[in-house]
């Protein structure tokens, strides 16, 4: 049985406006425009979403897993980048 | 973002991500230890990866062979409302059965090799759907107890350690919800209605209810959960879903009017749950193995709708790559 898959296509939905767009999962469609139908088909059967984005798996770059601690523990010590780092007079302690 | 390979940088000092590597395998440790989560990209265990696959896609194709006793009663629905209601849910069970490829397939899995697992006969799907659906009665019977009993070994996979299922079994628990009630709303409908029909609910739940148990799978001293329970994929025995499952169905059965075939099913007061009589676990290995009312006919069916679909999806492949070049040299 000769099989050729259709490509992978991620999936991401505005459930409404005023939101962001979600990744929520991803279909095999042969091209764009079916992509967005049968994410329509799979995804949003009981009005979960206003708008739709299909991008190609293949297109998505993604950081590696393994560079998590140079990407992001930099961020880890620089509490002086949250409000609370700052014990303010009480009077004022709402800014 | 899910199946695509990423390039590892050269020199990593812990090696290729796929190696077994213990360091590897305590960071993967103390994340499920913590109740945290994996997600695809992460390292995990060969035999991690394994397991959900066999996990996932079989819960996969169960959806889908799923619609087939279902689909049986589309056309032949007593009425409009009922058939749009059953299409809906028919439609679900497909929905399901596309999250939880989708979910399989981030753990390096192609979609191909998913449904030839299906079609050769390679990979089991739940026993339940081996058994025929000979009257309307069935439909309703379905919804409650089939669909019952599986969304008491779901709830739990919402909380699975794997990201991806775990995100797919939240989507399709907030369905199956729907699956479950408007089964039981039919059937209340039927016990309104003749003797005849009151008789074919109570025909429906004989046939149905022991098949229902089993679904839970073998009693906890048969079966081998260590793993399964160790990495969090696993959270609530056999034994305990489905006794679960018994006692929030007692009295769904009393109010309905029918009675559930056993004469051993009684509250036992000092276990606080109620007993009920021993399964037949010869018909259950039976099915399992190939030799239920329905096996032949049902992958028959998956065959033939794989073979007869498949000059549109070349089709629909060829004019995606048509239009493609086309745009390119335009
Ligand atoms: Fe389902
Ligand atoms: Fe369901």
């Amino acid at each position: 049985m000769e099989r050729k898959e259709w490509p992978l296509w991620e999936v991401f939905i505005r459930s409404r406006n005023g939101l962001d767009h979600k990744h929520c999962g991803s279909v095999h469609a042969p091209d764009a425009r079916l992509a967005l139908q049968v994410a329509r088909d799979v995804y949003t059967r009981r009005m979960e979403g206003v708008s739709i984005w299909v991008v190609k798996a293949s297109d998505i770059v993604a950081s590696d897993p393994d560079a998590k601690p140079e990407l992001f523990d930099p961020a880890e010590d620089k509490i002086y980048r949250h409000p609370t780092f700052y014990q303010l007079p009480d009077e004022v302690n709402h800014m | 973002m899910y199946t695509q390979s990423l390039s590892i940088p050269d020199g990593d000092p812990k090696g290729p991500r796929k190696v077994e590597n213990p360091e590897y395998e305590a960071e993967f440790n103390a994340r499920i230890d913590a109740g945290g989560f994996i997600e695809a990209k992460d390292w995990m265990p060969e035999k991690y990866r394994k397991t959900l696959i066999r996990q996932i896609s079989q819960h996969a194709h169960s959806e889908i062979v799923g619609m087939l006793p279902e689909g049986n009663w589309i056309t032949r629905a007593p009425s409009l409302k009922r058939k749009a209601i059953l299409l809906a849910k028919v439609q679900d069970e497909g929905g399901h059965g596309l999250y939880l490829y989708a979910a399989a397939e981030t753990l390096g899995v192609s979609r191909d090799e998913l449904t030839e697992g299906l079609l050769s006969g390679k990979a089991k799907y739940s026993s339940i759907f081996n058994y025929p659906t000979l009257t309307w009665a069935d439909i309703g019977v379905i919804g409650w107890l089939v669909d019952g009993a599986a969304i008491m070994n779901q709830i739990p996979l919402c909380k699975c350690s794997y990201g991806p299922y775990a995100r797919a079994m939240i989507r399709v628990c907030k369905e199956e919800s729907f699956h479950q009630r408007q089964g039981y709303d039919l059937l209340l409908q039927m016990m309104k209605g003749t003797p005849e029909q009151r008789e074919m609910v109570q025909d429906a739940v004989d046939r149905w209810w022991f098949p229902s148990i089993m679904m839970f799978g073998p009693h906890d001293s048969d079966s081998v959960h260590t793993e399964t329970t160790r990495w969090g994929i696993k959270r609530i025995s056999n034994d305990d879903l489905r006794q679960k499952f018994v006692d929030a169905t007692v009295k769904q059965a009393e109010v309905l009017g029918v009675s559930l075939p056993d004469p051993d099913l009684k509250w036992n007061e000092a276990r606080g749950h109620y007993d009920f009589g021993t399964i037949d676990w010869e018909e259950f290995w039976d099915v399992v193995g190939g030799h239920g009312q329905c096996n032949v006919d049902r992958l028959a069916a998956r065959n033939k709708a794989w073979d007869d679909g498949a000059w549109v999806r070349e089709a629909a492949m060829a004019h995606a790559e048509k239009q493609a070049a086309r745009a390119l040299a335009a």
